[in-house]
């Protein structure tokens, strides 16, 4: 085997080409997806044309609220980018040089301080199906967010005017007296029945008296309503179980995890099949090397050289991410027995397939696809095509390797033993077929 | 080499009993038995899909028969013993021809690697080319290598399947030489070619293949002679006998 070994290994070495591609594209790919998934998708660029005349401002009961204080929340949810004209933004969203334009009208003022009628936004964007649902729900998010923030300024002006009405107020004017507030009015007016004689007027005033209690109690209770109109229900989360994954660690893991496939598949399939392509397969398994040894000294190669090329980019991606190398020994569990299922499943592929490119197609095909559905969150397609996910992505390495790394990087759940066990049954699994597929030698 | 040699009467050194392969349904060899004694050429002729390289590679280990046996002192000393040219050159198109050579004899485990593959180099005549890549090698050399593999462990018997397809008339001359030099020193060489000149010129034995059964084993000659042809066209004494055998 080790005479082998070191055949693969000149081979390998005098073919600078596929080396270089096998290095280079697995970790372009990886970088790829880890930037997708550690940053999100950045502010929108949306041109916002504010039509209301400068210094306007919504009435709440004796309070003013700005309306540019709407246009300011705006421009903290979106990239704003201040146009003058509703046409000038028309253009610049057909011209592409903004996703979306949102036009506030004058009439914002008017309509909100009015009570009966909503105001009313327009929201002009364009592009294909895909930008329209993702513009679209961008631009919905920010508004939706600005609405809060508005509207909490609303409610905190309705707030203090309810709490000047209950508790009165100074009117700042020298020697003018403070007004009453509806929540002292009971207990003057009780003051006052108390010292009155039975009958008459006593009797109308103890009815105004109990209004008046039963005003102040109701408005004050509004006061603690309007407070809870704005964000009715608050959300508290909790992790049911395991360790919460960064999401940039997590990228660490997909990315790693990518590489280790890409590379120890690749090299697995490509000198099982280059041995058939060669014809020397049956000139070896005629005595020289069996079959078994043969998938293990190719399985051996890929794996080690996947394997190097992982702990290359953990300790490269160290330098930019905080990770924690006390666990190095669980990084080394997790990436050996992935890259042993790696390996496996790709023997299997060299093993049926008659040709290098052959087999370097079929390796891609079958691992580009495993990686993206191991990624698909739950709830993010129906339940049925979740399932079948869920079954692809078991009875293939990557989702097992991708766990056990996740574990052993971050702690994440599940624990890193089930997916070690799950991965060293794939190697057995995988190398039967490699096995079975390599009986017809040539 | 000059014309054919007679058999040897020695003991034989491969016994070939009851063969037969099948690849699902399809028969390709059936209860085929013949034996090879050392420093015969025999040839082994047939029409396309008469089982011939499945008969070679199943002497040469590379196939496992589906019943019958190859036994002889040729097959007890291991897989060295039967020295092997695939049709299709087996070769590492990425090592130098010393690097395939050294190669194969460490993994046939020969003793003093080094010597074997300086003796190979010699006797292809490939030494000025030791050193080149496999991939810029013509077909001739590249054949001449793969024949040198099979010789690396200095075999009782060398199994060559269509050794001379890919070579020119000079080239070919040149293997023949080669192989009825390793015969006379008492390497039995079975080989298979549609060049029926080639069976007529140098096999000591012809055996005859057609839909993986043994129809023919004798001298080329013999063969010659049931086929009702003159002694000058082998080709047609061939085609009547198969003919009248409904093949």
């Amino acid at each position: 085997m080790k005479a082998l070994l070191l055949k693969d290994l000149l081979i390998l070495r005098r073919s600078r080409l596929l080396v270089g591609v096998l290095v280079v594209y697995p970790i372009a790919i990886a970088l790829l997806i880890g930037l997708a998934i550690s940053r999100g998708p950045g502010k929108p660029k949306v041109a916002i044309v504010d039509e209301t005349p400068p210094g306007q401002t919504v009435q709440v009961g004796s309070e003013r609220v700005p309306v540019s204080r709407y246009a300011e929340q705006l421009f903290d949810q979106v990239q704003s980018v201040k146009v003058p004209t509703r046409s000038k933004a028309f253009g610049d969203v057909k011209s592409g040089k903004v996703l979306a334009a949102v036009v506030i009208p004058a009439n914002v003022a008017a309509r909100v301080g009015s009570g009966l009628k909503q105001a009313q936004l327009e929201v002009l964007y364009n592009g294909n199906a895909l930008e329209q649902s993702l513009v679209q729900s961008q631009i919905e998010a920010a508004l939706a967010q600005a609405n809060i923030g508005f509207s909490e300024q609303i409610q905190r002006a309705a707030s203090q005017a309810i709490g000047a009405l209950l508790s009165g107020r100074n009117l700042g004017v020298l020697g003018a007296p403070d007004l009453i507030g509806l929540g002292q009015i009971p207990g003057e007016l009780h003051g006052i029945v108390a010292r009155m004689a039975p009958g008459g007027d006593r009797a109308a005033l103890e009815r105004v008296e109990s209004f008046a209690r039963f005003a102040s109690q109701n408005l004050n209770l509004a006061k603690n309503v309007l407070s809870t109109i704005g964000q009715p229900i608050h959300v508290k989360t909790t992790l049911i179980s395991g360790r919460r994954t960064p999401l940039n660690t997590f990228a660490v893991v997909v990315a790693v995890s990518v590489s280790l496939m890409f590379v120890c598949v690749l090299l697995a399939s490509g000198g099982v099949a280059l041995e058939r392509e060669e014809h020397t397969l049956a000139r070896l398994v005629r005595g020289l090397v069996s079959r078994s040894a043969l998938l293990a000294e190719k399985a051996l190669l890929a794996a080690g050289c996947s394997l190097v090329l992982a702990l290359a980019m953990l300790a490269g991606i160290a330098a930019f991410v905080a990770l924690d190398w006390s666990r190095f020994g669980l990084w080394l569990a997790a990436l050996a027995l992935g890259a042993a299922g790696f390996a496996a499943l790709g023997v299997a592929i060299g093993a049926l397939a008659r040709e290098v490119r052959a087999a370097s197609l079929l390796a891609f095909l079958l691992s580009l696809p495993l990686a993206f559905l191991a990624l698909v969150p739950s709830g993010a397609v129906g339940g049925g095509v979740y399932d079948a996910i869920g079954v692809v992505s078991f009875v293939f390495p990557f989702k097992a390797a991708l766990q056990a790394l996740d574990a052993a990087v971050n702690g994440a759940s599940p624990s890193i033993g089930l997916p070690l066990v799950h991965l060293a049954v794939l190697t057995l699994v995988f190398g039967a077929l490699a096995r079975a597929g390599l009986r017809q030698a040539d | 080499m000059e014309g054919p040699r007679p058999t040897a009467v020695a003991e034989p050194v491969l016994s070939v009993s009851g063969l037969a392969k099948r690849y699902g349904e399809r028969e390709a060899l059936r209860d085929v038995s013949f034996d090879v004694h050392p420093g015969e050429l025999v040839a082994v002729v047939g029409p396309n899909g008469a089982g011939k390289t499945t008969l070679l590679s199943i002497i040469a280990g590379a196939q496992s028969a589906s019943a019958g046996s190859v036994s002889g002192p040729a097959v007890a000393g291991g897989a060295g013993q039967i020295g092997w040219a695939p049709q299709q050159p087996a070769l590492y198109s990425k090592l130098t021809v010393r690097e395939n050579l050294r190669l194969f004899a460490r993994l046939e485990e020969v003793l003093d690697a080094d010597a074997a593959v300086a003796q190979m180099l010699e006797q292809t005549g490939l030494g000025e080319r030791a050193d080149e890549r496999v991939q810029s090698l013509s077909g001739g050399n590249r054949q001449r290598v793969n024949v040198a593999l099979g010789l690396l462990a200095d075999p009782h018997v060398l199994a060559l399947d269509e050794p001379s397809s890919a070579l020119d008339p000079g080239q070919r001359a040149r293997l023949w030489d080669f192989v009825g030099a390793l015969a006379a020193h008492g390497t039995s060489v079975l080989f298979s070619t549609h060049h029926l000149g080639e069976v007529r010129r140098y096999a000591t034995r012809a055996i005859v293949l057609a839909d993986g059964e043994l129809l023919f084993d004798g001298a080329p000659a013999e063969l010659v002679a049931r086929g009702g042809a003159t002694d000058d066209d082998f080709e047609g004494a061939f085609v009547a006998f198969l003919g009248a055998r409904g093949h």
